[in-house]
């Protein structure tokens, strides 16, 4: 939905909506290391805890403007309108997949809409999206840039040579730091600077002079409103601004990759697995942004139980379809390995 | 035309690019304003804007990633490094993000990353080095090593113009010290073909970027001895042009390889490999290498002297494979 659309109760249920679709995806993938024991082989990274993050920031983008995710990249895409069949079949590796099965989990693209592509390697994208903010601004195409990244990625060289230049050239971008509280398996107050400071990590913008701000990212509407105001210093030629989007990733960093015929697997979350804080697991899960939405929908926009019900069946059928389409893709021609090394 | 130099005719090249194809800009350190550490862009802010060619900060990975995210939204972009020697910085984006797009994604990454390298100037072990084969051995880019002004010109034109990411090396010394004749009009050399600097038939060279000159010297010191050499020009150094290689080895029996960088992991293996695959049986002595030594380039003006090759080198390797 363009922003334009994006406005009242209609707006607030295809923010759940997508929110559902993204949550129901991410869920199929996590089942699928069990349901269907090595179907998927590399490294796969979910993004459940991320759904209003994701779909707040989207909510505030024209039909034009350019999304750059970083790889842990299912529910961009999914928000975008790329085919759930495609994605899922590009996570199992197959033929039909986005990228015909030569990218997987970590390297969706979809130019088409506006998704230019990925990094399998933190941070490396921040680069690569003020690049596409250079070309709209060269070209005066009036787009403007999401630059989608963890916490992790901003302590990255790419970051701060990024977020300086598109400071200099006052490029239309925002960059959203999505802190998960994760960087990879390491808590973020054992490798951020500002966060063991007691700083937010929106302070790293002051470097930059440019605006900072950091927002609740288990609620779309907050992140929609902060990311909105972000987006549209950009789209009036102000430049660059640094939105931390705080929330908490519900899925361990990704999956233990093994050797076939090994199935791979699906850990606990590092919270428990490595630091051993259940608590702050259970903390956080009381506030995953599906059910805390879910219940103001009900309580405050008077949306009754059956529909949001009848939301979520319909995202369960789809994710269904999208896993059964991926199951009957064949692998791609091994022998055509060598294909698309040049365009 | 007056002849022009190797650098004025890539300045012409990427000036005549940029006239035709509104989507050619150059960023890179100090290009604008003061024209590049070279001044192989001296005057295109004033002929294009600030808008095409973009003054960067120090940043030499942001520089190579905003020239890929620029890339796949449409653009073609032509990345300046002061010093080829530079590109480690930038090392991650070209062989992982810029190497690999097309491959991931099916996206074409139509950029190029240009710059002085070589040596032979005395600028020590960070200002003279051939970087060339470290994205060689990388599939999905494309390495472009020039010898001439004329195929500065039109091998950069090709670089703007191809679809897939170019690493293209000019050689420092060769960028006021050559002049020739370059047609007016618009050419292009194609990327991936080798060509015959030298005809000959008693034994081959296989060279490329500065080293062609060395090898056509002592070319000339060998003809008055009745040893008559064949020089191959690669001129793109990945893809390589297999055929063109085979076929002087199957004319002359004899080769010799000679390249500045240095000799373990250099070219010359390679293309000693691919000699063995292609032409073997047509081989009437051994595959000689003359290189550089394994060591970074000295900066001394006698070691450097010392450490590249030289026109007596390739003559003195060349009548003991001529004694075969």
């Amino acid at each position: 939905m363009p922003k334009k659309e994006c406005v009242g109760n209609e707006c607030l249920i295809w923010m759940f909506t997508q929110m559902v679709r993204i949550r129901e995806f991410e869920e199929a993938v996590k089942r699928a290391f069990i349901e269907h024991p090595g179907v998927i082989r590399g490294h796969t990274h979910l993004g459940d805890g991320a759904e209003a993050s994701i779909v707040g920031a989207l909510s505030t983008r024209n039909s034009t403007d350019v999304v750059m995710p970083s790889y842990r990249c299912h529910g961009y895409p999914i928000v975008l309108g790329t085919p759930m069949r495609n994605i899922m079949a590009e996570v199992f590796g197959r033929k039909d997949g986005l990228c015909k099965g030569f990218g997987g989990s970590m390297h969706l693209a979809d130019p088409a809409r506006y998704f230019p592509g990925t990094s399998g390697i933190i941070g490396q994208s921040i680069a690569h999206a003020t690049g596409a903010a250079l070309s709209a601004q060269v070209k005066k195409t009036g787009q403007i840039v999401y630059c989608f990244f963890g916490d992790g990625a901003s302590k990255q060289g790419a970051f701060f040579e990024s977020v300086n230049m598109a400071a200099v050239w006052k490029l239309p971008i925002v960059y959203v730091l999505e802190n998960n509280q994760y960087q990879a398996y390491t808590h973020v107050g054992l490798e951020d600077a500002n966060c063991i400071a007691g700083d937010p990590l929106s302070k790293k913008a002051e470097a930059f002079s440019i605006p900072g701000v950091t927002v609740d990212g288990t609620d779309p509407v907050k992140v929609s409103e902060a990311v909105g105001k972000a987006a549209e210093r950009a789209r009036a030629g102000e430049g660059p601004s640094l939105v931390e989007s705080k929330f908490y990733r519900l899925s361990a960093h990704g999956n233990v990759i093994t050797v076939p015929p090994l199935p791979t697997q699906f850990p606990e979350h590092e919270a428990i697995a490595v630091y051993g804080n259940k608590a702050e697991f259970q903390e956080w899960q009381k506030k995953d942004p599906i059910v805390q939405f879910r219940s103001r929908l009900v309580r405050e926009v008077g949306l009754a139980e059956d529909d949001v019900k009848g939301i979520e069946q319909v995202a369960r059928a789809e994710v269904a379809d999208a896993v059964q389409f991926a199951l009957a893709s064949p692998y791609p021609d091994p022998q055509q390995a060598g294909n698309y090394v040049y365009a | 035309m007056p002849p022009l130099t190797y650098l004025e005719a890539i300045r012409q090249g990427i000036w005549e690019e940029m006239e035709r194809d509104p989507t050619v800009f150059c960023l890179g350190e100090d290009i604008g304003i003061y024209g590049g550490a070279f001044k192989v862009t001296d005057g295109f802010i004033d002929r294009f804007g600030p808008e095409r060619v973009i003054d960067t900060p120090i940043a030499e990975s942001a520089i190579v990633g905003a020239a890929f995210g620029a890339s796949l939204t449409g653009m073609r972009p032509v990345a300046e490094f002061q010093f080829m020697d530079f590109i480690g910085c930038a090392f991650n984006q070209i062989v992982n993000m810029v190497a690999k797009a097309h491959y991931r994604w099916g996206a074409p990454a139509p950029l190029v990353i240009r710059g002085p390298s070589g040596g032979n100037v005395h600028g020590g072990p960070f200002h003279s080095q051939n970087p060339e084969m470290w994205f060689v051995h990388a599939p999905g880019l494309k390495v472009v090593c020039p010898a001439s002004a004329y195929d500065a010109k039109g091998l950069i034109k090709a670089a703007i113009r191809d679809n897939n990411p170019v690493i293209f090396f000019e050689h420092k010394y060769l960028y006021r010290r050559i002049k020739e004749e370059v047609p007016a009009e618009d050419y292009i050399v194609p990327l991936g073909k080798a060509r015959i600097a030298r005809e000959g038939r008693d034994l081959s060279i296989i060279t490329y970027a500065a080293m062609v000159h060395v090898a056509l010297e002592a070319a000339e010191i060998l003809a008055k001895e009745g040893i008559d050499l064949e020089i191959v020009d690669l001129r793109t150094v990945s893809p390589l042009d297999r055929e063109a290689i085979a076929q002087t080895v199957r004319k002359t029996n004899k080769v010799i390889l000679l390249h500045e960088d240095v000799r373990t992991g250099g070219l010359a293996g390679e293309i000693a490999a691919i000699i063995n695959e292609e032409a073997f049986d047509d081989l009437d002595g051994p595959i000689v290498r003359i290189t550089a030594q394994d060591s970074p380039v000295p900066f001394s003006p006698p070691q450097e002297e010392y450490f590249l090759p030289k026109v007596s080198d390739v003559v003195r390797e060349a009548h003991k494979l001529k004694a075969y």
